[in-house]
């Protein structure tokens, strides 16, 4: 116990490296190649939600 | 992304969504909308010509201005926010709203009886002297109850969700949602005299001196950070995808964008008390902070504007999309000028002065107002189902007067706030400042004028778009040849 103390004060003391680390690690996750798919799949959600009498996209022309 | 995965993208959609609460919120932010420009503009030629303060306690500078920036920030755009933030987690999500009408309409009055609270309470003389935190503590407690309830309703809507994966505009929303809540405790812990017989309307912030306006800035800034940048983002993800009809630029920068917001904002505050009694080392890391907070400003901005790319004949069609749009360029703008000012030297010439006030109001007006008005001019038609707004003329004017309004707005400002910076920092032949401070005042009375007449275009505009909106929610449609539609350009000089 005493020990797990003393190396997380220890390791607190690089926040800013770990902050860093888990920021690169969201930056290869979002722009690993395997997952591109999906993600182009998620930027669908929100056109896929209208039937077509809600559409507005003639630029308000009646 | 591409348009084959376009192609299978309308399926018909059964979810019986909660609307009427979402159409209140809107009607309700066209209201406060027009209030607090209206209220801005007063206090804006309060400044130029000071008899406007009437000689009467309730229409002082001091007490309006909080009017006005409550109007705007937390009537204008909480109601705004709360409104589509609700409508989005609903699209986006396929369900309905958690808890239906009965959480959705405790949001809406609740919130409505929040604002009027702390409108009358700083007209009667009653604050608690932190910006944008005005309120006194028992105005507090009621919002916090209500914000919670608006917490448990996002997030339940969110778990009752059909769509595997959330989309990345209720990220940006639950983000604001969250981090409100942090800074509204924390900014807000006072200790009431009533505990110790006073009276009710009276509290002191349990930190004093530095502390206080270190805790101060803390949430001032991360107010600005996630009350009017990561939930308007929100919007952006959400309604320029949908009026362009075509997915955002790249999801992928959508995630970092996200992330690189979220990591920097929360360290920016320390950038408004610079030169203070404030440490130094925290100045230079509010600094350090605020310069990193470039990455954001131009995910944010690329991905908002290149959604367009390949569609960018809809900026001369389409006058919602063209604000919309217009909103990203300012929020690039803002956020661009934003990281500069925090720079020591560069704060040295601009902290107190009303560059300070230019750039607020570049992002205030041309961002915030902006993307709210493309979103509510898309979203109006949908809700009340109409099929289109009564008039595309009239958004077409109401673009082109609002935009003169903050091009005014915000030269005035630049010209008169680095003027004033100079002024202030002159020393004659001996030693002495040059200027005394009234000779400062006395200069910037024709940019004052300018300032408010820039205030009154958009104070117009804002009545235009009510007018259109009212006419719209009636169900008529002008009998009219829009200036942007496509058949008034001959087919070869389209591009």
């Amino acid at each position: 116990m005493e020990m797990i103390r003393e190396l997380s004060d220890f390791l607190r003391q690089f926040w800013g490296l770990w902050l860093m680390i888990c920021f690169l690690g969201i930056i290869v996750w979002a722009y690993w190649p395997k997952n591109r798919g999906r993600f182009d799949n998620d930027a669908m959600i929100p056109l896929r939600d209208d039937d077509k009498h809600e559409e507005r996209t003639d630029g308000g022309n009646p | 992304m591409t348009q084959a995965t376009m192609a299978h993208g309308a399926q018909a959609d059964t979810t019986a969504y909660n609307t009427g609460v979402i159409k209140s919120f809107v009607v309700a932010a066209m209201f406060w909308g027009v209030v607090g420009f209206l209220a801005g503009d007063f206090i804006a030629w309060q400044l130029a010509f000071p008899f406007l303060n009437l000689d009467l306690e309730w229409t002082t500078f001091g007490r309006m201005r909080p009017v006005h920036t409550s109007a705007v920030i937390f009537a204008f755009g909480g109601n705004i926010l709360i409104g589509t933030s609700l409508y989005i987690v609903q699209r986006t999500c396929r369900s309905a709203l958690w808890g239906g009408n009965g959480t959705g309409y405790t949001i809406f009055w609740g919130y409505q009886v929040f604002i009027v609270m702390a409108a009358l309470s700083y007209v009667l003389g009653y604050s608690q002297g932190q910006e944008y935190a005005e309120p006194e503590w028992w105005i507090d407690l009621f919002l916090t109850v209500i914000w919670v309830i608006y917490l448990a309703t996002f997030v339940g809507t969110l778990v009752n969700r059909k769509e595997n994966h959330i989309y990345v505009a209720n990220w940006f929303l639950l983000a604001f949602i969250i981090t409100v809540a942090m800074l509204h405790l924390g900014n807000n812990i006072s200790v009431p005299t009533a505990l110790f017989g006073g009276g009710l309307m009276k509290s002191y912030p349990l930190f004093a001196g530095v502390q206080n306006a270190m805790v101060q800035w803390w949430y001032g800034h991360n107010a600005v950070g996630f009350f009017l940048t990561a939930g308007f983002l929100g919007m952006m993800y959400y309604f320029i995808p949908k009026r362009a009809n075509r997915p955002v630029y790249s999801y992928r920068l959508s995630i970092v964008h996200f992330w690189a917001l979220i990591f920097l904002y929360i360290w920016a505050g320390p950038h408004h008390l610079h030169y203070t009694a404030l440490p130094d080392w925290t100045q230079t890391l509010g600094m350090t902070f605020s310069v990193m907070l470039w990455m954001p400003s131009w995910g944010g901005m690329i991905n908002g504007i290149m959604t367009l790319s390949g569609a960018w004949e809809k900026l001369r069609t389409d006058p919602v999309m063209r604000f919309l749009v217009s909103s990203v360029a300012f929020y690039g703008m803002s956020t661009f000028e934003g990281p500069m000012m925090s720079i020591k030297a560069v704060n040295s010439l601009s902290h107190y002065t009303d560059w300070t006030v230019g750039h607020v109001h570049s992002g205030a007006l041309g961002w915030v107002a902006f993307v709210s008005f493309g979103s509510m001019y898309y979203l109006i038609p949908v809700l009340w189902q109409r099929k289109s707004l009564y008039s595309m003329r009239l958004v077409s004017y109401h673009f082109w007067i609002a935009t003169i309004g903050i091009v005014l707005y915000i030269t005035a400002m630049w010209i008169s706030g680095i003027m004033q910076g100079l002024m202030w920092r002159a020393y004659d032949e001996l030693g002495f400042l040059q200027y005394s401070f009234i000779e400062t005042v006395e200069a910037m009375h024709p940019y004052y004028v300018i300032r408010a007449t820039g205030g009154a275009l958009f104070v117009l505009g804002g009545l235009i778009m009510a007018y259109n909106m009212y006419r719209t929610i009636k169900g008529d449609i002008r009998e009219e040849q829009p200036f942007e539609s496509p058949e008034a350009y001959p087919a070869g000089a389209r591009r």
